[in-house]
Formats: C-alpha cells, structure tokens, sequence
C-alpha cells in the first residue's frame, strides 16, 4: 500500500481509536484518546512513516469533526427542558470560569519567565480550536500555536477534570459538565457524552458558551489594548 | 445518510453565515446553533437525523484523534518552553474547572432552593 493514500490514516486511525475504547472498557481510567492519538504517533515514529503521510487520511477523519459538532443539537434537543432551566446558571459560570482561566493563563506565562508569544495562544487555550485560533489573532499572536494548546488542554481537561472535580467536591452531573466544557471543549464533551446524554449535553453548551464569551472577552481586551 | 446530509449542510449555513453576516464564530458553532434552533421549531424532525447524530456524538473523540497527533509537529518548538507552557496549561486549566464547576454548584444549588420554595407556593 502507498503510504501517501488516504486510506493509510484512516485504517491506522480506525484501529487506534478501537483499541483506546478496547483498553478504556478493561481499564476505564484510561482514556480512550491517550492510546488512540499516543498509539498513533509512537507506530509513525518506531515505522519511521512521515507524519505527511498520515496526515492525507487523517484529515479525511478531521472532516467530520464538523457534522459530529454539531450533531451535538441532538442531546440539546433532548434535554432541553432541563438545559433551559440551567442556561443562566451556566452563562454565570461559564462566563466567570472563561474570565479566569484567560487571566490565570496570562498571569502564568508573565510570572513563570515565559515567552511573550505564549500568551495569547496560552489564554486561548481553553475554548474550542477554531474559536481559539481566532482569539489568538484578536490578541496579537499565533493562532497555530493556540490551536495545539487548545488540543493539549482539552485532552488534558478530558483526562483528569472529573477525577480532578470530584476530588474538589464537585459531583453533581450538571456542575462537573459545566466545568468539563468549559475547560475542555469538544474534547471534554466527547468523553462526558459517552457517560450520560445529560452531562454531553450540559458539557456542549458550556463548551459554546466559553466560545462565545472568549471571543467577546478577547474583543474587549484587543480594543483596550489598541 | 440522510442525516449525514442534513448536518453537513447546517455545516455549510454556517460557513455561509460566518462569511455573508461576518459572525466572529467557526462555522460548526454558528452550524450547531442553526441546527437546534432546526430542531426546536420542527423544520427538521428528530427521526431524520437521530440515527445519524448518535453514532457522530458517541464516537466525537475519534474526530479528535488526527487533531493530536497533528500537535507532534510543534514540538521542536514547545521544547524550548516546557516547563512554563506545561505548567501554565495544567494549572490554568484547573483554574476554569474550579471556578466554573464551584460557581455552577453554587448558582445550582440556590436555584434548586428557589424551586423548591416556588413548589411550596404552589
């Protein structure tokens, strides 16, 4: 087989994303994206396959991130009487939740030494990728590097936000989606959804809630900051 | 497949909307909005794409998959800043789980007493 054929990345990302469900059903703490995304690039790196050559069936599979976005109307269908009753509750926290997570970011990057160039792409991190690509824009810097850490922060929200919350005291389906959403975007949402239509759900709408609001709050600052 | 159909082409209203209203939105988000608002006033049934939005929810994390390992690429360069952008990353975002998640438990569980006393009046 031509490794430069779509049907290279797309079987290589079938199998993977089968064995992450297959490892996350025996051991349901590990999440199913970590041996997905992690088997994936350890085969390209011990096959010495370029990642080019991935990338043409990958991005078939990237394709229908768009439909399964937002597919998601389905669950907010569903649940919408309870999600009605929740929307201001959730335009509240998720609002405050998106505010200081863009400060907080800032704040580290300037208090750790880091790069001026991180903090933009850093502040964007936590909403949905396009969105953070735009905000990053909005802020001066490069929407590239936003959208790899919005990616690593969803995983990582993904993996260890519900572990984190309960750990906090947060159980409650509705306040630990919230938070997921928020902090996870799609990523987040993927996983919830799989536990509980409600919690994909809430987790959905608070994912675009923080979109919304990012981008507003970034407006605001990129009009102060001239 | 129907289904599939009906949900690329929300994908397209959106695209279509972002570029003629200039909304500051991706076109999935605006397509998302759309397709519940579709939803809700009955211009699209339920029964149309249930089938196909159920099996692109349940697997949302497989569309991710390509989307992390395309991360590898930056490497180089996040090498050079791991340690602050590692930190920075992990601790910012148990910032946004903890205030959102304290915040909505809070609202949520006000709320919830406000219900409850709305019922005792009733």
């Amino acid at each position: 087989m031509n490794f430069n054929d779509p049907l290279f990345g797309i079987v290589v990302t079938g199998l993977a994303y089968m064995a992450g469900l297959a490892v996350n059903r025996k051991w349901p703490a590990i999440h199913p994206l970590l041996v997905a995304a992690g088997g994936i690039i350890v085969f390209l790196a011990a096959t010495g396959i370029p990642y080019e050559a991935y990338k043409v069936g990958g991005d078939w599979i990237e394709v229908l991130l768009g439909p399964a976005t937002i597919a998601l109307g389905v669950p907010f269908y569903k649940n919408m009487r309870r999600l009605r009753h929740s929307l201001a509750p959730l335009l509240a926290s998720v609002s405050a939740g998106t505010a200081a997570g863009m400060a907080s970011a800032a704040c580290l990057v300037w208090a750790l030494g880091g790069d001026r160039t991180l903090v933009p792409a850093m502040m964007a991190k936590s909403v949905t990728t396009p969105i953070a690509m735009d905000i990053a824009r909005m802020l001066g810097g490069k929407p590239e590097l936003a959208a790899v850490f919005a990616v690593i922060t969803g995983l990582f929200g993904s993996v260890c936000g519900p572990a984190f919350l309960k750990l906090c005291g947060v159980r409650d389906d509705v306040s630990v989606a919230a938070a997921v959403g928020t902090a996870a975007h799609g990523i987040g949402t993927g996983r919830l959804v799989r536990e509980s239509e409600l919690r994909g759900s809430v987790s959905g709408l608070a994912m675009t809630i923080a979109g919304i609001a990012g981008s507003l709050f970034a407006a605001v600052l990129a009009l102060i900051g001239g | 497949m129907l289904g599939l159909v009906i949900l690329l082409a929300f994908e397209a209203a959106g695209y279509a909307v972002r570029l003629l209203l200039h909304v500051p939105l991706p076109a999935n988000v605006i397509g998302l909005i759309l397709f519940t608002l579709a939803l809700q006033f009955g211009l699209v049934r339920l029964a149309w794409v249930e089938a196909a939005a159920e099996f692109l929810v349940k697997h949302l994390m497989l569309f991710f998959a390509p989307v992390i390992v395309g991360t590898m690429a930056f490497w180089p360069y996040l090498k050079t800043q791991l340690l602050t952008a590692a930190l920075s990353l992990t601790l910012s975002a148990f910032v946004v789980l903890l205030v959102t998640g304290k915040a909505m438990q809070l609202i949520g569980r006000r709320s919830r007493g406000e219900e409850r006393e709305h019922k005792h009046e009733l």
